[in-house]
């Protein structure tokens, strides 16, 4: 099951945030069809908000077809948001560690590394939306 | 559908001074409600009232559709944990629960020793002995545990170190979440409620400045800066609240219910903190004679 | 609300047990001597002569008890007061648990009741308790001394109403005044008062005393005295068992005492003359000087009477019955005016 994290400096309302992590974790595959969300009473126990806010976000997550709410039961996942099967993620971590390896060993610091990498990121996608 | 707390014309008078005038709430039910203002402004006297421990000098109150001095079964409906969470110091903590159980018909001693359980909290021990999150904590169950449909807490956080204030809110939004009881909480930081409250009240100088829900407010206040202008500039629909200036900017937070068309600004939502201070500098720079500004939103 | 009155209120309780259960010991202890010592030596002194060898050492026994015992019954309703009443409500707004006990499925007039009761019933019954230990040992030596309105306060059932009083009184204040020792030194002050006020000012009006105008006799005692500012003036004694005087004085059928010049004339040679300072009647073993007095005398009581103005000894359960009620009433009145601040006007 997911634990929620709040940041309430970042200026974004709290069920965006919800939201967004359950995206992000159906992106990373940490959560897959099947699986149970924390419930209302859970999130808020650790993270002292109004249960409302959790309940608008498990509502948005259902209008947007990724949960549906089994009465007596909780909310479970129905939907995937992941583009690829596990085996090509697999594969793709994979190529970037030994990408990363040879940076570092060419004598690159974190900084460095990734400087590289949001350019490349930009140039990518500004080339690439046309 | 019953408000959770409806006032009318409230006011408390202490020999020439209000505690409180001229309040008029309507408060659904089911919300986490902030109540925020100064020290002195009149939450206390509010809560009290709502409580029966104090009578209206004027207009009436009511909860849950009844009033405070309606008789034991009203006092029932609402579960109070008062300022500084007073308890018998020489009592031991199981002590409290059975006077709880012996002045309360549906007291629930299961989830009263269930909580103390989960709380750590060691039953034999005196009140008195306990530290204030500790006591916090059982003045919480003591008001949960006679199931009350309506939670009133007078500063609960107030004086407590930010673990404790963190666990007592985080036990109360579980006790909402399970039971779906309304909650009234009052505090002079708005930091301390901004996590739980879906209705917010300002309250300023014994009046009331701004009421409504959370999103509601939140959806009709606006940060606007531009170049330099006067307020009367502003179309009528937008109400300033707040406005600053320097010889080339200005800055407004204003609250309307139509969209912001004027290209020459910069839009920028606001935040909850932004809003209780805006309204609370409002109200200081009002006139004392001045009706105050008064927004019920749904 | 009975059993949390009960549970507020045990360690009080159990002191007033202690207290109660120390007195029965002291009681239990002493109490059949004293009963001893008078049924072999006072019950029987008459028939053997003069009884004030034995009745002297009867009063005289457990002197210090006699004190204690005395003492404790009329500082007891003041206890109550102080620490029963005025704690009651003034302790609760002091921690601020009011904001706590009244917000709980009990109305505020329900709670006052119920502790009202409870520990109004209770000081009764300890008070009663007391009094009726103590006026039991006491007995003996009430038997021999014969003035019970002198020992009134401290008997029979005055003392239960002087604690419903206090208590009562106790509680109001606390409610008024909120801070727990201004209310106890309130609850003190008007308990002496009251105490005071219907010791002098009501006791003694409740019924109209009988007065009895009695021929002059030679008893030990009968007297010519010489009182630094008021001259020369003749006494009887009066001896009434168990009756409260008033007043004692020897008068003429006009209402007035003898002159010092008729004094000095009638008993001219009782007061100078050979057999001067014959100025008392039994005993005196000089026959001059008793012939002397028996002639002043017999000038005196030709013309003057005893005048007694008093209470039978036979009214005295009528004045512990009506003071009880003064004091029982007067509660009452404070515990209405409790309700009614509780309910109307404390908010």
């Amino acid at each position: 099951m997911i634990e929620f994290q709040l940041d309430t400096a970042g200026g974004v309302a709290t069920y965006l945030q919800l939201v967004q992590q359950v995206h992000q974790a159906l992106r990373l595959g940490l959560l897959e069809p099947g699986d149970q969300l924390p419930t209302a009473q859970q999130v808020v126990a650790k993270l002292a908000i109004n249960p409302n806010t959790v309940l608008k976000a498990y509502r948005d997550l259902e209008r947007e077809g990724l949960v549906r709410p089994r009465p007596g039961q909780g909310t479970f996942v129905i939907a995937s948001l992941s583009h690829t099967d596990p085996a090509t993620q697999a594969r793709l971590l994979s190529s970037m560690t030994s990408w990363l390896r040879s940076a570092h060993s060419a004598g690159l610091g974190p900084d460095d590394i990734e400087a590289i990498y949001r350019t490349a990121f930009r140039n990518y996608f500004a080339e690439g939306v046309a | 559908m019953t408000a959770a707390l409806e006032t009318s014309g409230l006011g408390k008078q202490y020999g020439q001074k209000w505690a409180l005038h001229d309040c008029t709430l309507a408060i659904p039910e089911g919300k986490v409600v902030g109540l925020v203002g100064p020290n002195g402004a009149g939450k206390s006297t509010l809560l009290n009232l709502a409580v029966g421990l104090l009578a209206p000098t004027s207009g009436t109150i009511e909860v849950l559709g009844g009033r405070p001095s309606d008789g034991p079964s009203q006092l029932g409906r609402i579960g109070f944990v008062a300022q500084d969470t007073p308890t018998y110091e020489g009592m031991s903590v199981a002590k409290h629960l059975r006077m709880g159980a012996w002045l309360n018909p549906h007291w629930d001693s299961k989830l009263a020793e269930r909580r103390i359980k989960q709380l750590g909290l060691d039953p034999r021990q005196k009140a008195g002995s306990l530290s204030g999150g500790q006591r916090a904590q059982l003045a919480l169950v003591l008001a949960l545990a006679k199931k009350p449909e309506i939670l009133i807490l007078d500063e609960p956080v107030a004086s407590l170190d930010p673990l404790a204030r963190r666990e007592f809110l985080q036990t109360l939004m579980e006790v909402v979440a399970e039971h779906g009881v309304s909650v009234v909480l009052s505090s002079h930081l708005i930091a301390d409620l901004e996590r739980v409250c879906d209705y917010l009240v300002v309250l300023v100088a014994s009046h009331v400045q701004l009421s409504g829900d959370v999103s509601a407010l939140l959806a009709s206040h606006y940060h606007l800066s531009g170049p330099r202008r006067d307020r009367s500039t502003l179309p009528a629909n937008q109400e300033v609240i707040e406005e600053s200036h320097t010889d080339k900017q200005s800055v407004f937070m204003v609250r309307t219910d139509n969209p912001i068309i004027d290209p020459a600004w910069i839009v920028k939502p606001v935040t909850l903190d932004d809003l209780v201070l805006g309204y609370m500098r409002q109200a200081r720079e009002a006139e004392p004679h001045r009706r105050p500004d008064l927004g019920v939103l749904r | 609300m009975i059993r949390f009155t009960s549970l507020q209120f045990r360690i009080q309780a159990a002191i007033a047990v202690g207290v109660l259960v120390l007195v029965a010991i002291a009681v239990a202890i002493t109490g059949p001597n004293l009963v001893h010592l008078y049924d072999t030596t006072v019950a029987n002194c008459k028939a053997h002569g003069d009884c004030s060898y034995a009745s002297n050492a009867l009063t005289q026994s457990d002197s210090f008890l006699q004190s204690a015992f005395g003492a404790l019954l009329l500082v007891l309703p003041a206890l109550v007061g102080i620490f029963w009443g005025a704690p009651l409500i003034a302790r609760e707004f002091e921690a601020g648990t009011f904001r706590l006990v009244w917000t709980q499925s009990v109305t505020r007039m329900r709670w006052l009741a119920v502790k009202l009761g409870i520990i109004g019933l209770t000081s009764m019954a300890v008070a009663g308790l007391a009094t009726l230990m103590v006026s039991w040992w006491f007995s003996p030596i009430d038997k021999v001394t014969k003035v019970q309105f002198a020992s009134f306060d401290e008997r029979g059932i005055v003392v239960i109403g002087y604690a419903l009083f206090a208590f009562a009184f106790g509680v109001a204040a606390g409610l008024l005044i909120r801070r727990t020792v201004p209310a106890m030194f309130a609850a003190l002050v008007a308990f002496i008062g009251a105490r005071l006020a219907v010791t002098y000012w009501v006791r003694p009006h409740l019924l109209a005393p009988v007065k009895a105008a009695m021929p002059l006799h030679i008893v030990f005692g009968t007297s010519i005295e010489q009182g630094s500012s008021t001259g020369l003036s003749f006494f009887e004694p009066v001896n009434i068992p168990n009756a409260w005087i008033y007043s004692n004085e020897v008068v003429n059928n006009s209402g007035h005492a003898p002159t010092a010049q008729f004094l000095q004339s009638a008993c001219h040679s009782a007061l100078s003359g050979p057999a001067s300072g014959a100025v008392q009647g039994v005993p005196t073993p000089n026959q001059n000087a008793q012939t002397a007095f028996a002639e002043c005398f017999a000038n005196v009581a030709a013309k003057f009477h005893q005048l007694v103005i008093y209470q039978p000894a036979s009214r005295y359960w009528a004045f512990q019955w009506y003071e009880t009620a003064i004091f029982f009433g007067l509660a009452v009145i404070v515990a209405g005016f409790s309700f009614w601040w509780v309910r109307r006007r404390l908010v």
